[in-house]
This record gives C-alpha cells, structure tokens and sequence, in this order.
C-alpha cells in the first residue's frame, strides 16, 4: 500500500492527543492528577486537544473531494470510517465541558472525565478498524491492529503525560512504571504480529485467476504506464530494506525511550529528558506507520503479477 | 433481478476492444468523463473501468495464453459499499448493480481499498472514485433497439466472449453458459461473491498417435545424418 503522509501524520499525532485525553481522564478517576495544580491539568487538556485537531486536519488532505467531506457522518451504521468522524466530532463538546469542569472544579468532574477518556478509546478503535475490517490486505486483517493502535496510542500519549508532569515537578514515579510497561507490552505485541505477518497464507495468483492446478504468470498487465491501481497499491520496497527499517523502528519507538524510562526512574532530577524520549518515540512511530503500510500487500497485486500476498 | 457478466475465457483473445468500447461509452455517460493525465505525453495515464490482463497458464509446451477481462463483478457481498463513509458506493436492490454517485464521493479511496479486483480507480481530475456501471444508461434506455440493450464491452465483443443477463433467471443465457460450462468466481475465498463469472478455457482436443512405419523410421534417421 502507497503510504499517505498525511494519513502516517494523522493515525500518529492524533494517536497521541487521544493516548494523553485518555490518560487524563483515567488520572482524573484513579485520583493520580489529584496534586496537579487547575493549569497543568488544563495544559495536558490542550495539548491532547492540538495534537488531535492536527492530525484531523492532516487527515482531510488526502481527500481528492473534500468538499463532500461533511457527508461521511452519513453512514454510521456500516462505515467504520463514518463511525470515526461521528466519534471524533462528538468528543470535541465534550472535551470542551470537560475543560470547564476542570476550571471550575463542577463536581460532575468524574462523569465529564470518564466520557472522554471513554470516546478517545472509542475513536481510536473506530480508526484502527477502517484497516482491521479489510479482507483485501491479510496483513491488517487482524484483531492485532486494533489492539496496536490503541496500545501505540496509550503508549506515547502516556509517555507525554509523564514528559509534561515531569517537567512541571509533579511526576509520580509510579506512573513511570506504568508506562514503562506500557512499553514491553506494545513490543512484545508488534513482535507477535511480525511473526504472524511473516507466516505465507491467504489468496495466491492461482485463486485470482481461477487456474487453481497450474502455474500463472503474468504475461502483459495491459497498460503502458502506471495506473492508479500500480500507484496506490504497487508500492514496492526491498526486503531487506523493511527489515532494517523494523530495526531501527524497534530501537526508536521501544529501546532508546525504555532505557530513558529507566534512566529517569533512576535518577528524577533528569526528567526533562522525557521529552527527548517522547519526540523520538513520535518519530519512530512515524517510521512504524510507514512500515505498516509499505508491509500491507493488496490482493489487487496478484492481478499486476505477484504470486502471492 | 441479478444482473451481470460471463466471460469466456476460452474464446477472448485479449484484443482490449471491451476497454476501448466501455472507455468511448463512459467518458460521456452518467459518471461524467473518465479523465486522463497526459494523452499524448511519454506515461498516460487515466481512468478506465475494464482492464485486460494477459497471463502465462501451465508450463511450456503445455502453456496456454489467458486472457482476463476484468471489471466490477457487482458482488451481492460488496465491501465497497460497506466501507463508503458517505453513502455514495450503493448497490440497487432491484437489478444488483453497483454505483456510486459523484455528487456525494468526498475521494477518500476507501473503496477502492476493500474491492479485490482492482475495479474502483481514482479520476485524478474529478477526484472521485470511477467504476463500471454496467452501462445503466444504456440497458433501460427504451430509444435504443432492443438488442442495443446491452453494455458497450459485450455489443462490441468481436469474439461475443462477454454475455450479459441476468443471473437469477436460471434460464438466462448467462445462467445457462455458466452452468454448462461450470463457470467461476474469481478469488472466491474472499467472499465478496462476485455475480459476474469466467468461463475456463475448454481442454484441448486430445492429439492422435501417429503411427511410423519402419521405412519412415529409416528415412527420418537417413535426413538427419544429411542435414548434419
């Protein structure tokens, strides 16, 4: 699959802002921003708030008719991408009153709380099945996904919410556990899934063509010049390219921050170098959402000459 | 009503005729025109709604050229219009056919993302998905003889390798062709159920022994020692 920029930046950005929404509104009702002063909760509010309206932005960019974009909040019944834009407009209200909550110290607090915390997990789980749901891509295909990203999710928004606690002197050393396990547990995850994407199984150049008995190729695509199917689902790049892309994948989203984790859990008057692991970790997963699609062979290939997905 | 394609892939010889025809119909028909990027330039490209693959069947000598049409297979279980945000992919209840309606897709590719067979393409100009109507316009439409009721792809079919019918009609010619000649499904294993089916090429007519008589043997043994 074509890696969209402007959708590797929403999953990513928006990921993060919906991770650190969730994380604060779990603080919120476990009581662990109980000691934040009415300002760092609102900053760690915002911040969730940008990054998600810019990764929402960024999403509309790879419309090639955005001005039948109001549209999508149509099919909520069946479109899971429906279901995602619904979602996504529906917690802007309710962050909102979440924030005047905040402010005013409501006593409602916890239900305004939970309610985001329960749409960010929400939006991040209509999102991930947009590409779960697709028979057409086996390496998506997957319960997998939609348990990646909302671990992605809550991995780098919690990282975030760390950074930010730190940094304003408030960090409960505790949490840096959680989120340090956060961490094992996404890795232990996306190295299952490697395996599992690894494994040959599913349509063959023989089932698309209906010559089950007998060996196919490919002898003329039928086109001159690429056409929008070569460009959108053709994408091609060396094996051994991807798998040191994984590695350094690997050592980005999941190494270099969990020895800065640890590193910080050590010694606390360091931890502003949390922010350092946050912005490595983003860029890694930037790097991790290319590969997810890069990886994503299309069945729509075996048509165009592959011998299998 | 079930209304589809078979394809006979026994008699198609890859001459891409349906193509052009459905390209010629289209380009001015309900969808709007089926825009192209540099015509004339070294790499055009453009929206077509049927393409032709060519394929390499069994190993030499024993091969065989394949060629496959392909379009929408209108399928009775069509992601595509599951996955539509909008509401512009649907599916008409009465005959089967799949549309989408331009003036509702926002180009979010979705669609083309959930079709199996590469039937859904992007119209870079409009920035709207395009795919086979089945010519819609051109089936109902009562100004037209009646046996002009039919696709441009299977009227300008020089070899009539594409039938059209309708496929609940168990006496169609469709129904028939396909139950005669145990038409299929392409990657059914995905279950989309595709109504359009191909008909495999028939076996090859078994060849006589032929049968050499020892003087033969002699004479074709005497020619390859002189023609060395």
């Amino acid at each position: 699959m074509h890696p969209a920029f402007s959708v590797l930046i929403f999953t990513v950005t928006s990921g993060a802002g919906y991770g650190l929404l969730a994380w604060l509104g779990a603080g919120q009702m476990l009581g662990f921003t109980q000691t934040y002063t009415i300002g760092l909760q609102l900053t760690l509010g915002v911040m969730a708030m940008v990054l998600i309206t810019i990764g929402l932005f960024s999403s509309t960019m790879h419309l090639a008719n955005p001005k039948n974009a109001w549209r999508s909040f149509s099919r909520f019944r069946t479109s899971w991408l429906s279901r995602e834009a619904v979602f996504a407009v529906l917690l802007y209200p309710i962050a909102s009153v979440y924030a005047a909550a905040i402010l005013w110290q409501w006593p409602m607090i916890n239900l305004w709380a939970g309610l985001s915390m329960a749409f960010a997990l929400i939006i991040l789980f209509t999102t991930s099945m947009i590409y779960a749901s697709l028979k057409t891509i086996r390496q998506w295909n997957t319960p997998m996904v939609p348990a990646l990203f909302m671990a992605y999710a809550l991995m780098s928004g919690g990282l975030l919410f760390v950074a930010v606690s730190g940094f304003f002197g408030v960090l409960n050393p505790q949490l840096l556990i959680v989120v340090m396990a956060l961490v094992v547990i996404t890795l232990a995850l996306k190295m299952v899934y490697f395996f599992w994407q690894g494994k040959p199984t599913g349509a063959t150049i023989q089932t698309a063509t209906g010559f089950s008995q007998a060996s196919v190729r490919l002898l003329d695509a039928g086109h001159s010049a690429p056409t929008f199917l070569n460009r959108e689902f053709g994408y091609q790049v060396a094996a051994d390219f991807l798998l040191r892309l994984r590695i350094v994948m690997t050592f980005t989203v999941f190494m270099l921050p969990l020895v800065l984790l640890y590193w910080v859990f050590n010694s606390p008057e360091i931890v502003e170098v949390l922010v350092g692991a946050w912005v490595i970790m983003m860029a890694g997963l930037l790097l991790e959402r290319w590969l997810f699609f890069a990886e994503a062979r299309h069945v729509v290939r075996l048509y165009q000459g592959d011998q299998r997905t | 009503m079930k209304l589809g394609l078979v394809v006979d892939l026994d008699t198609c010889v890859g001459c891409h005729a349906c193509a052009t025809a459905c390209k010629q119909w289209n380009t001015s028909g309900t969808i709007g025109p089926l825009s192209d990027e540099r015509p004339h330039g070294k790499d055009p490209s453009g929206s077509w709604l049927n393409r032709i693959h060519s394929y390499e069947v069994g190993d030499s000598p024993h091969s065989k050229t394949v060629n496959i049409p392909m379009s929408c297979m209108h399928c009775e279980t069509a992601d595509c219009v599951t996955v539509c945000p909008t509401g512009a992919s649907y599916k008409r209840e009465e005959d089967g056919i799949v549309l989408i309606d331009q003036d509702k897709c926002m180009g979010c590719n979705l669609c083309s993302w959930a079709c199996p067979y590469g039937a859904r393409e992007l119209d870079a100009d409009s920035g709207t998905m395009k795919k086979c109507t089945l010519c819609v316009d051109r089936i109902y439409d009562e100004q037209l003889p009646e046996a002009e009721r039919q696709p441009a792809c299977v009227l300008t079919c020089p070899t009539s390798s594409r039938v059209f019918g309708d496929f609940d009609d168990p006496d169609s010619q469709v129904s028939k062709l396909t139950r005669e000649r145990a038409g299929q499904q392409l990657m059914p294993e995905l279950g989309y159920n595709p109504v359009n089916t191909y008909l495999p090429p028939r076996n090859p007519k078994q060849q006589d022994k032929i049968e050499i008589s020892p003087m033969q043997g002699v004479r074709q043994l005497v020619n390859r020692i002189i023609n060395r």
